[in-house]
């Protein structure tokens, strides 16, 4: 008998389950979505993300968010993704980006040198102070090895929390390989319990909240 | 004798140890207090409501688990992934071995996994010569230090800076740095080209997600990010008990998980994957298996009792909780899993009659219970684990005259009247000293403190008081 025939007899014989059976009723899911309000949900994301290190920035629109953008990267360079996004904002086209990449070897050498990493995130959420990226539209390692990540986010993508991102999005896989949530910069308290950050991901991250999209 | 020797001077020495003590207490204290801010009524008023949902879904989880095994294994399968079963330890580091020589891969990284802990995954690769490098930084330090972990969630905890850089110069031949911040510098440098050269990453997992095939996992370093994306290659070990039946269900595991092991709203990264990268993608893995183990899970589920200790979603709030823990620490629990879960899962994998003291490492105080976010009923299985050892070891266990005592007890008290009489003639004596105090009992008596009887009874304080009433 291969292991998996006899693991999956085994825990029917455990259950008193038969191949096939049916599941039991499943207890419904607990979805609950509170109604907050797109400046309270600004500011509760920023306090939450400030909370772990993190730092939230307001634009106007586009052109602002490139502005902020060239302020925060004080003329170093960076890797933006390939999301659409990013090339409205200009932000491909600043001096010292690097963009474009479709090889991962090409992505990760650039990747290993350059301070900024630049994104956009497909969802943020308030309750927690959390983007969310999905590999579908973002290259996992841009904001995972440079020291600082920079990502935009548009406000219409900002939700209350994780109730109302599983009702938008109830099975994540259907449309992309990995979906990340990330709530800070990098962190560990493993030597005596002391707050270290930037430990493998980036010790800081920016994000910057665009109105009007 | 339940307990070896060598078991009980072990356990001396940590508790006659003060920085151990210090460490350990500290920490869980800093733990503990983060927890309960994050989970007070102010904070999450639903938070009993997530536990006993949680609860529920674990419980459906477990009750049908061949058939959630089933649909993860069909929906990883459609995303490219595959499911890997194995029997035992054994088996799982095989299929690792054998895949690595298949691939030539002679390194890997793997995060932080109590899964592999459970089965000496390290030791097993070493042995046959593929270097296997821990990433999570206190999991990094405890290899370099050939050490095991001391708590679920936090495995360096009994170490100091100090000790911390010691072994970093000792291992690595980098300048010492007793600095925190330093030293996890000095780790990131070098792991960042262990990450960027290995072949296979392996992780653990907090969640195997049935409807979407996926793997979660939850860090806060971004070692496990690194671990799932940088090798070609990317390997999940999970026990079976894992299942969770849908995506929607992790808005309620997520909000407990975070907050019940280090008070946090969310870890900072939380990684939901399903299958190697896909089409259009830039990076990721190109191959991705999930290896799915029983050892001794199955004979877990068989007793409907005990089934909810496969519930642990592996916070460590119980570690933190427990005041044996707190004293004895971490390596006197024997298996990969410490505290009060330890105490109830590692004698149901390995049988009772291997460490058969464990069920009884307990003070029975109920905390567990209280901060378990699953809400399982640890006093209780603890108990039930105990009536095994006590049946197992019929000849043994405790001494025939101990035996005789405590059935004399029960025959008197399952006699009122005669229990009255008893209570009214030890108040006599209430001013001599215990009867626990010599002969036979004396022993017994030494680590308990059996209460005086009263001068006069309850039961006659009550019947005096009702008859002034009337």
């Amino acid at each position: 008998m291969t292991a998996r025939e006899e693991v999956l007899d085994g825990v029917r014989k455990a259950l008193g389950r038969s191949a096939g059976q049916a599941p039991a009723a499943a207890p419904e899911a607990r979805i609950v979505i509170p109604e907050i309000d797109v400046e309270r949900r600004f500011t509760m994301f920023s306090e939450r993300l400030e909370l772990v290190g993190g730092k939230t920035y307001r634009a106007a629109d586009l052109d602002a968010a490139r502005a902020i953008t060239v302020e925060i990267m004080g003329g170093e360079t960076g890797v933006a993704s390939n999301a659409p996004l990013l090339a409205q904002a200009g932000i491909t086209g600043l001096p010292g980006v690097a963009t474009g990449f479709m090889d991962e070897a090409a992505l990760r050498a650039a990747c290993a040198v350059t301070p900024f990493g630049i994104t956009t995130a497909d969802y943020a959420l308030a309750e927690t102070g959390s983007l969310v990226t999905r590999s579908a539209t973002e290259a996992r390692l841009i904001s995972l090895l440079p020291p600082v990540h920079i990502a935009l986010l548009p406000i219409s993508r900002l939700l209350t929390g994780l109730d109302e991102l599983y009702t938008r999005i109830p099975l994540p896989s259907e449309e992309t390989a990995s979906m990340v949530f990330i709530t800070g910069p990098s962190r560990s308290a493993d030597i005596e319990m002391i707050l270290v950050r930037g430990v493998h991901g980036p010790r800081v991250i920016h994000v910057i909240v665009v109105n009007n999209i | 004798m339940l307990i070896k020797i060598e078991q009980e001077q072990s356990i001396r020495k940590t508790v006659a140890d003060p920085k151990i003590q210090k460490a350990v207490y500290s920490a869980t204290a800093r733990l503990k207090e983060k927890r309960s801010e994050v989970v007070s009524p102010e904070a999450l008023p639903e938070y009993q409501e997530l536990r006993e949902q949680a609860h529920r879904i674990k419980r459906h989880a477990m009750e049908n688990l061949d058939y959630y095994l089933e649909q993860f294994e069909k929906n990883l399968t459609a995303h490219g992934g595959k499911l890997i079963y194995a029997r035992d330890g054994n088996e799982v580091a095989d299929f690792i071995l054998n895949l690595a020589k298949e691939r030539g891969v002679n390194m890997l990284v793997k995060s932080k996994s109590m899964t592999t802990e459970e089965i000496h995954l390290n030791e097993r690769l070493e042995h046959h010569k593929l270097e296997t490098v821990e990433t999570d930084l206190g999991e990094y330090i405890i290899q370099l230090a050939g050490d095991r972990p001391y708590h679920i969630v936090a495995p360096a905890v009994h170490m100091t800076r100090q000790d911390v850089g010691e072994v970093l110069t000792r291992t690595l031949h980098v300048e010492r740095s007793d600095v925190p911040e330093e030293q996890a510098k000095i780790a990131r440098v070098t792991l960042r080209e262990k990450f960027l050269a290995a072949g296979i990453g392996i992780s653990g997992a907090n969640f195997l997600v049935a409807d979407s095939g996926a793997v979660t996992i939850v860090e806060n370093e971004g070692n496990a990010r690194l671990c799932t994306t940088a090798p070609k290659i990317h390997i999940a070990v999970a026990g079976m008990e894992k299942i969770i039946p849908r995506a929607q269900d992790l808005a309620v595991f997520l909000k407990l998980l975070g907050r019940s092991g280090t008070g946090q709203l969310l870890t900072v990264y939380t990684s939901f994957l399903s299958g190697p990268r896909r089409a259009g993608e830039v990076d990721g893995p190109e191959e991705f298996y999930v290896v799915l183990m029983d050892n001794g899970r199955t004979k877990l589920l068989a007793d409907a009792e005990k089934r909810e200790s496969l519930f642990c979603i592996r916070c460590g709030a119980c570690l933190n909780a427990c005041p044996v823990y707190r004293k004895i620490g971490g390596h006197n629990y024997p298996g990969a899993y410490s505290g009060p879960i330890g105490a109830i899962i590692t004698p149901q994998y390995a049988g009772v009659a291997k460490d058969p003291w464990l069920p009884f490492a307990s003070s029975l105080c109920g905390a567990c219970a209280e901060v378990c976010p699953v809400k399982i009923d640890i006093p209780k299985i603890l108990l039930s684990l105990r009536r095994e050892v006590a049946e197992d070891n019929a000849g043994e266990a405790g001494s025939p005259m101990e035996r005789t005592a405590f059935r004399m007890f029960a025959w008197v008290m399952r006699r009122p009247k005669l229990y009255a009489l008893g209570a009214r003639i030890a108040g006599k004596f209430a001013g001599l000293p215990g009867l626990t105090s010599f002969g036979p009992a004396a022993k017994w008596g030494s680590t308990r403190e059996v209460p005086r009887p009263a001068a006069k009874s309850f039961r006659d304080q009550w019947r005096d008081r009702r008859k002034g009433a009337r």
